[in-house]
């Protein structure tokens, strides 16, 4: 027992002297960087996200820092972000949001990806009273619960296929149509069927069928014979890229007829690129497009930053990137509008936000939510064997026309 | 000895009690180390002492998170409200009602498990070897697919629980709660085991190890003893879900409750690492862990899992009697085993 | 719940065909697991994701421009030496052990594939396109896909050839006295090293061919393995080891099942079901073990 205990005391004698040691690394503006943490998920199920989400972050740095970086006091300063990998599960985000702000001593997050970990990062900002902008949590109950330090660069998940079910009642004569909606089982995809649910009722539209797939979907056949067998007018399926790429699959396999398909995640799974011309015609939801016409000083307009994202990471950026280099130019303007690194200073400057970026235009809600930016939706159209996002609405962009109905498979070569 | 013992016992208590003050940046850590002992030494009872290696007790830890957070909301609010739209109503606790709907939920959350144990324990607990690990293991999986489908918890939303109450303006304040709160279950714990540990019960519990049906044999009630002993583990088990619950403030049925694919394995690993059927194994097998774990977070960003992954198969492989097991072998005498020479070179020469 | 099902029975054919198609690929899957359990006493964690690598074979040569349909025949190849090099560099020292041993390192395994698949591969899912029509019948109410077709019809075409191969060639013998009696096997000059290593290699191109028809039929993702593992495990036991006619059976009444568990209750359960339905056998069973026990006292 006497060496055992000995053992014992140097055990967790040198777990507290290397404890020690770490709490004593801190910071958050060392000479000219300014600090910024970040959780993203760079394995687990989000991984592939979380990596644009990450590139987007980087890309902005690299750029920001290279023109002039953020002018504070006279000074000029320079970004830098501490990463850590949340694994795509929320608890580990959590406690890495407590081990940024606590051990690492960061004084302003940006988000991670998706809306269920930004649920759990939330309250932690929240508690230390650090500002986050997040580019990537979209859920409508973010933005409802009265939180003063978070901010999100874009629309909310509702706002995502609301305007096709008002599309489809357009096509219809005005008239209500039947809804079938299948949405898999997590925090973004449920807020998304929260917006259907508001159109439907705005529209006198009926849901026909409201189905919701397992996180490990793979398989939807369920629900596309329920639509063979009930023919509704819209057919709603949300999932992440996951959910895209088993639905397109599946309808084609099965051939199942149905006028309008709207679906989220498109450009993120590479629907045009994986399924070809299986995918004509899919109404995609999505936060930005290549296409718009904003505009700012660092990336230029959205071809410019397509054509540079695509030079340094060699794929063409899906508007999680977009969505998430536009945070980084948030928090530089309000960095140089505050004046200051006070972390209220900054949370009062990042609420008073009102501009534009490559991205889109960008103005805090009450709830943090931007409300200067409107969805945008494009369809997949195919020229021969290349298929391209083509944006349809709103028609302010819109380049090429709503295609309606979905001509039925028989006369699809 | 005993003078060392307690040294030893006051040492790590008041370690313990002032730790968040020594490292106030590592509070959460400090907690979830609480807990993760809490499992190791809990799973221990029933995979070191009594031979039932079960995947399942993630199950009880779930349960225990949903039901704390359930009560606590449901106490004063309505919970289908609560929990409506991915929580887009926000009602506020009072301070009082805040920590009233935790202890109750607690109490909840620590009993509810040990009965729903003892129901199921007859017909789970008669499987043996092998079945009983994959049936636990779909058990605990099964559990977290099925309440991703329940409305009133959150579904797929996820379950925001209570935040911790705005009147308390201290933001330590919050880390400091959860802390103790796991420190005190940490400590009933130990103490429990280690009554256990000096109990009859233990020694019935290694005789259904080494040989059930002998066990049987002698007289012993094995199936009574069995469900006693999962009982025992489950009052923890859902004791610690429902403390992490109320510190991730954010349950989703497959990545925080039902968390087979990660506390499920850890506590078993832990409890390996460590040396199971041991006291002292669990605990330090946790903390150990915990390190390692932390310390792979921030040296390889993205490889963590690879490490993990790789880190299973070797504890496994070659340590499978775990850090206590090795020092047993190293030093006999220190265990209070007395080797006798002659008889040790005869079995050598047998083999 | 939905009951849609009932209402229109003509829906209970499709679910019934799917289910048995998709059930033959589970056996196939299953066959192997009974394999290596039965010759080696493990229980393989990572089938399900030898299953989801041998499916990403496929998928790379999708990429590179073959048709993935002869992922059936180089998947299996390539991973008959994945699963060989896995039994050298650990099976070969959990065999003779405590079965929890094997269940937790090949745990340890399964979590490594998972990861570096996701390093390889990325997390998102990706589909193989095999350019197979679809059959239809009553007025485009029931649907077959070519591809689950050729997916069942290629399991049992391995499932034969793999029943002939044990009957007839030396390896084949070797395994299946290896199997019956290892000491014995031993002694009578077989080198049950070799046959262990064969085996898990076997049962690794089992599921290279059935990762390449799920390829081609679903969709693949780092992280769904486990559905795979466990409903090979299911199979398993209710079919016994060693027993193939009643392995394809419960594959095809497994199939059944999750096709109308996921019309009835709702494809959010499916998976969910799967796993209940597992503790329920087991559970079933035990009563059952426990009356034949006290008959025999």
């Amino acid at each position: 027992m006497n060496k055992l205990l000995k053992l014992f005391i140097t055990f967790v004698s040198a777990i507290t002297l290397t404890l020690i040691g770490i709490t004593t690394s801190f910071a958050k503006v060392e000479g000219d960087t300014i600090v910024l943490g970040a959780a993203v998920s760079l394995t687990g199920k989000y991984s592939s996200n979380g990596v644009h989400t990450q590139n987007g972050y980087n890309l902005a740095v690299e750029r920001l820092n290279k023109m002039g970086g953020v002018k504070v006091g006279g000074k000029s300063y320079k970004f830098k972000i501490i990463y850590y990998d949340d694994e795509s599960n929320p608890k580990r985000a959590a406690q890495l949001a407590e081990r940024l702000i606590n051990q690492d001593g960061v004084k302003y997050m940006l988000g991670p990806y998706s809306s269920g970990l930004t649920k759990a990062i939330a309250p932690v900002t929240e508690k230390y009273k650090i500002p986050m902008v997040e580019a990537n949590g979209a859920s409508r109950s973010l933005f409802t619960k009265g939180y003063k330090y978070l901010f999100a660069v874009l629309s909310p998940a509702n706002q995502y296929l609301e305007v096709a079910i008002d599309l489809a009642v357009e096509k219809n004569g005005g008239k209500p149509v039947k809804i079938a909606q299948a949405f898999e089982q997590d925090a973004f995809s449920q807020d998304v069927r929260l917006g259907i649910l508001d159109a439907a009722k705005r529209t006198g539209s009926e849901i026909i069928i409201d189905d919701k797939l397992p996180k490990e979907l793979n398989d939807m056949k369920a629900t596309l014979v329920k639509v063979k067998a009930k023919k509704p007018d819209v057919l709603v399926v949300s999932g992440h890229t996951k959910g895209a790429l088993t639905a397109i699959r599946q309808i084609a396999e099965m051939k199942v007829d149905v006028p309008m398909l709207a679906m989220t995640h498109c450009d993120a799974a590479k629907l045009s690129k994986q399924h070809g011309k299986n995918s004509e015609y899919a109404l995609c939801a999505s936060q930005w497009h290549k296409n718009l016409s904003y505009k700012d000083k660092f990336f230029g307009g959205g071809k410019k930053y397509d054509k540079d994202f695509t030079k340094r990471f060699g794929y063409a950026p899906p508007y999680q990137s977009a969505e998430s280099s536009a945070a980084l130019i948030v928090f530089k303007d309000a960095f140089e509008r505050a004046n200051s690194f006070d972390g209220d200073k900054v949370r009062d400057a990042l609420k008073a936000t009102d501009m534009q970026t490559f991205y889109g235009n960008i103005k805090f809600g009450p709830g943090g939510q931007n409300i200067a930016k409107p969805m945008i939706l494009f369809q997949v159209r195919c020229k021969g064997d290349k298929c391209e996002n083509k944006v349809v609405a709103p028609t302010k962009w819109a380049s090429d026309k709503f295609y309606h109905p979905i001509p039925s498979w028989s006369k699809r070569s | 000895m005993k003078q060392k013992d307690l040294i030893l016992y006051v040492g790590l208590i008041i370690l313990g009690l002032v730790a968040p003050f020594i490292f106030p940046g590592f509070k959460v850590q400090l907690t979830i180390l609480c807990v993760l002992i809490v499992l190791a030494m809990t799973w221990n009872l029933q995979g070191g002492e009594m031979g039932y290696n079960s995947f399942g007790n993630i199950l009880f830890y779930g349960l225990g998170m949903y039901l704390c957070a359930s009560v606590q909301v449901g106490m004063f609010f309505p919970l289908a409200e609560w929990t409506e739209s991915g929580g887009e109503k926000t009602f506020v606790h009072t301070t009082t009602q805040f920590f009233q709907g935790m202890g109750v939920g607690l109490l909840v959350a620590a009993i509810i498990p040990t009965i729903v144990a003892g129901l199921i324990g007859y017909a789970i607990l008669g499987l043996r070897g092998h079945y009983f690990a994959i049936c636990t293991l779909g058990l605990g999986i099964a559990a977290g697919e099925i309440a991703g489908g329940i409305e009133i918890i959150g579904a797929g939303q996820g379950f925001t629980t209570p935040p911790f109450p705005k009147d308390i303006v201290d933001p330590e304040a919050r880390g400091e709660f959860f802390y103790y709160l796991s420190f005190i279950m940490l400590i009933a714990t130990f103490v429990f085991v280690k009554w256990i540990y000096g109990s009859r019960f233990k020694l019935i519990l290694n005789a259904i190890r080494d040989n059930e049906d002998k066990a049987e044999a002698m007289g012993i009630q094995t199936m009574k003893y069995k469900i006693v002993g999962w009982m025992v583990s489950a009052f923890f088990c859902g004791l610690a879900g429902g403390i992490m619950g109320g510190l991730i403030g954010y349950i989703d049925s497959t990545d925080v409750a039902f968390d087979g694919r990660e506390m499920g394995v850890f506590m078993v690993l832990m409890a390996i690492l460590g040396g199971k059927g041991t006291l002292w194994g669990p605990v330090i097998g946790a903390t150990l862990f915990h390190f390692l774990k932390e310390g792979f977070w921030t040296l390889i960003l993205g490889w963590q899992y690879v490490a993990l992954g790789v880190l299973i198969v070797v504890i496994v492989i070659y340590f499978p009697e775990g850090l206590m097991g090795w020092l047993r072998e190293k030093y006999p005498q220190r265990f209070g085993e007395v080797i006798d020479e002659k008889d040790r070179k005869a079995q050598v020469e047998l083999k | 719940m939905d009951f849609l099902i009932f209402e229109a029975p003509i829906l209970m054919v499709q679910a019934t065909l799917d289910g048995i198609l998709i059930g033959i690929l589970f056996a196939l899957i299953a066959y192997g697991m009974a394999l290596q359990w039965g010759v080696m006493n493990i229980i393989n964690i990572a089938q399900g994701d030898l299953v989801i690598l041998g499916g990403y074979i496929a998928y790379s040569m999708y990429l590179a421009g073959i048709h993935p349909a002869w992922g059936v025949i180089v998947s299996p190849i390539i991973m008959f030496f994945v699963g060989w090099g896995l039994y050298k560099l650990v099976i070969n020292k959990v065999v003779d052990r405590d079965l929890f041993i094997s269940i937790l390192a090949t745990f340890g395994i399964a979590i490594v594939f998972q990861q570096l698949m996701n390093f390889i591969f990325g997390a998102d899912v990706v589909v193989a396109q095999s350019g197979y029509g679809t059959t239809m019948f009553f007025d485009n109410i029931i649907t077959l896909p070519h591809s689950t077709i050729f997916s069942a019809a290629i399991s049992v075409l391995y499932a034969i050839v793999l029943v002939i191969y044990m009957k007839k060639s030396k390896l084949g013998r070797a395994i299946r006295a290896t199997a019956q009696n290892a000491r014995a096997a031993k002694i009578l000059g077989v080198d049950t090293e070799r046959v262990y290593a064969a085996t898990f290699g076997i049962n690794a191109a089992l599921c290279g061919v059935a990762g390449a028809l799920i390829a081609i039929t679903f969709t693949l993702h780092p992280y769904v393995g486990l559905p795979y593992t466990v409903r090979s495990f299911m199979i398993v036991i209710v079919a016994g080891l060693g027993n193939l006619p009643a392995v394809a059976i419960s594959g095809m009444g497994l199939g059944v099942f999750e096709e109308f568990a996921d019309y009835i209750l709702g494809t959010e359960f499916r998976i969910g079901s799967v796993f209940m339905l597992l503790v329920l056998i087991l559970v079933f069973r035990r009563f059952k073990l426990s009356r034949k026990r006290e008959y025999l006292k």
